[in-house]
């Protein structure tokens, strides 16, 4: 489903990626864990299509598809979601007027009708008991004044109600108490089948309790040094980033 | 200057073909020598230092209007709000239209300017009212107020809620090559009643039209005061706002001004107190581009304890567009108690527009709770690129951010088919179709 060539990105002059390669498939779950600055957010703001960072070589494919000429709307249209490490506030915004126009816009993108307004207050209903979401809070602008952890669990909501292919979770953990963790995840694997996938990007082994992954990447200065099964992120939270550090500078 | 000499000699043939008692004739007399005096604003007055009113005044504006035109109802049905029933009190290139005007005199008056002038048994009511708390200094109320002939009455007795709102309009028929109408308005509501009236000046065409108006606002005891000026014209249209408003104790009144047309508006607001626990609000929305230019000058006088002002200014500018938002609060020492708040935000979205913005807040009490922020910035990359995430283009995602920014503004609107008016002007201003309410 993803395939990312060879990738190179910067932003200014400093290079961060440095030659990624990555292969997702349907139905998998990808975790890419790596000490701060290792540039795990990078890469999940390139393949979203961010505009700051410059990608300077490689490719990322969706579905066969090169995505470097599409557009951050373009790519989500297509399934790209990136549960967002800090999400944005945007006052005046409801949370549900925000999902309405962006299920609508991808609709439109798609040559569909827009969602029957029925039919939307349904999948809200439905998508908001999967994540213990408050019913109130869905008519507040989106994000202002929410906790951390209600932040993330808004991101997720959203991605439950979006139904992406392929969903970015960055630092989806961070600010997250234990219940919401639980939450959280549970909602991420019950939104998992053989026709999506999902990335896991996080800095600790915590989150990988919950939503167990196939295969773990260790990115660290802009490359994926280490890969293997879910055995690796133990190995790291046990013995820390150091190791691979000194193994990359040896 | 030549407008300033032909509008002397216009002055003397006005006065003779009207018949006024002499009160107003010592009024105007007054006034037209104020005018005199001081000629038209320049930039070198600290109030006018962003506002040049010289490319326009080179028009050869007519004054009076040569011949009376009709319009039918259909062709000007969109300028108001007609999916409800309104009081209507319409001009046509300042002259008074009947057949497009609902009026009344049934247990409040929602007439004309011209009769209550000239009628005796309104003399009473303007002898107390007209002229009383628009300025008698500054040079274009004067100038107005020389020739103060027509325009909206509007005097409700006290404990009326109005059961409709009541549509001032104003268009220009373009007919004259350029024209200068200078509408005058009176508004008078009793103590503990309810009323909302809606402004409007319209041209037809891109003929240049210069307004100068005048609208003097009395609100009694307890009265609430709903007032709404949009402002939507085409680029020929320059309007000079000059509204006063006087409050007694507790009466609320708010003056939201939606500023999304013409070449040059210019919004002199000014509030003056007479009573405790009163509350004023004063909210704009300004959306303009190309060449446009809109001035927001405002003042809430202070002068009682327990008042409290509200102004809540939201500006959108594109192109070369440039704005001014000059926002003067004087709390006078007697004024204790007084909560006085004042913001001004604004997005610049083109390189090469440009807003001033100047708060100015003058002090004498010492028990006093008074605010201003000013913000100026472009539209939140941040927002957007999460917008974007989500699957909501560019241009959409820019029209979702700049009505979530004019929202605490919209939210403000009483008249919820007014409200979808303005939404809509805003939506067609962004250049895009909403999908959702707001």
């Amino acid at each position: 489903m993803l395939s990312i060539k060879n990738l190179h990105a910067s932003i200014g002059d400093k290079e961060i990626l440095k030659g990624i390669n990555l292969e997702v498939k349907a139905g998998e779950v990808h975790a890419i864990m790596g000490p701060n600055g290792a540039g795990k957010s990078t890469l999940s703001a390139v393949i979203a299509g961010n505009e700051n960072y410059e990608v300077t070589d490689g490719e990322v494919f969706l579905d066969g598809e090169d995505l470097a000429d599409l557009a951050p709307e373009e790519r989500a249209h297509k399934g790209v979601f990136l549960s967002f490490q800090y999400p944005v506030e945007i006052p005046g915004v409801s949370v549900t007027n925000f999902m309405r126009s962006a299920i609508n816009e991808t609709r439109k993108a798609k040559g569909q009708e827009e969602m029957p307004a029925n039919e939307m207050l349904k999948l809200i209903r439905e998508k908001s008991e999967l994540l213990e979401i408050d019913r109130k809070f869905l008519s507040r602008s989106i994000n202002e004044g929410f906790s951390g952890g209600e932040k993330k669990r808004n991101e997720i909501f959203q991605m439950a109600m979006l139904e992406p292919k392929l969903a970015i979770l960055d630092e989806t953990d961070s600010g997250l108490d234990i219940d919401a963790l639980r939450i959280v995840a549970n909602g991420v694997n019950k939104l998992k089948s053989d026709k999506n996938a999902v990335v896991v990007i996080t800095h600790y082994q915590r989150l990988l309790d919950y939503i167990v992954p196939d295969f773990v990447h260790v990115l660290y200065n802009g490359k994926i040094v280490k890969s293997g099964d879910a055995s690796l992120a133990h190995e790291l939270e046990e013995k820390g980033y150091d190791w691979i550090k000194q193994e990359q500078e040896a | 200057m030549e407008l300033k000499e032909k509008l002397i000699s216009s002055f003397m043939a006005f006065e003779e073909q009207i018949d006024v008692h002499s009160e107003l004739h010592d009024l105007r007399t007054a006034a037209i020598k104020n005018f005199e005096n001081k000629g038209s604003p320049t930039k070198k007055e600290e109030s006018w230092k962003y506002t040049s009113l010289n490319a326009i005044l080179k028009n050869d504006f007519t004054v009076f209007p040569k011949s009376e035109t009709s319009i039918e109802f259909k062709d000007v049905k969109k300028y108001f709000i007609h999916e409800i029933d309104t009081y209507k009190i319409v001009f046509i290139d300042g002259v008074f239209s009947s057949n497009l005007s609902s009026t009344t005199h049934q247990g409040l008056d929602v007439c004309l300017m011209s009769s209550a002038l000239n009628k005796p048994k309104y003399k009473m009511v303007i002898d107390t009212y007209f002229n009383q708390i628009a300025s008698k200094d500054e040079s274009l109320t004067s100038l107005n107020t020389a020739f103060a002939n027509e325009g909206a009455y509007i005097n409700i007795p006290k404990s009326k809620v109005v059961n409709k709102p009541i549509e001032i309009m104003y268009f220009s028929t373009g007919n004259e090559a350029a024209l200068l109408v200078q509408p005058r308005n009176l508004v008078i509501v009793g103590e503990n009643s309810h009323v909302q009236i809606i402004e409007r000046h319209q041209s037809l065409n891109e003929n240049p039209v210069l307004t100068n108006s005048v609208t003097e606002i009395f609100a009694q005891k307890r009265a609430i005061v709903d007032y709404y000026k949009i402002q939507n014209d085409h680029m020929g249209a320059n309007l000079i706002d000059n509204t006063y408003v006087s409050q007694k104790q507790e009466s609320h009144v708010s003056v939201q001004t939606f500023s999304f047309g013409g070449n040059l508006t210019r919004n002199n607001l000014n509030f003056y107190h007479f009573g405790e626990r009163l509350t004023s609000t004063l909210n704009g929305i300004t959306i303009i581009g190309e060449k446009q230019h809109v001035d927001h000058y405002t003042l809430v006088h202070h002068a009682a304890p327990n008042c409290e002002s509200f102004q809540d200014y939201k500006g959108i500018f594109s192109d070369n567009s440039t704005g001014v938002f000059n926002g003067k609060v004087y709390v006078e020492k007697e004024a204790q108690k007084t909560n006085a708040f004042q913001k001004s935000n604004n997005i610049l979205l083109g390189d090469k527009s440009t807003i001033n913005a100047k708060p100015q807040l003058e002090i004498f009490a010492d028990d006093v709770k008074c605010s201003h922020g000013c913000t100026v910035g472009q539209l939140d990359e941040t927002a957007m690129f999460y917008m974007q995430q989500r699957g909501i283009p560019k241009k959409e995602a820019k029209a979702l951010l700049m009505y979530a920014f004019s929202n605490a503004v919209i939210e403000n609107i009483k008249i919820p088919e007014l409200k979808q008016r303005i939404t809509k002007i805003i939506a067609l201003k962004l250049g895009v179709k909403i999908g959702f309410d707001l």
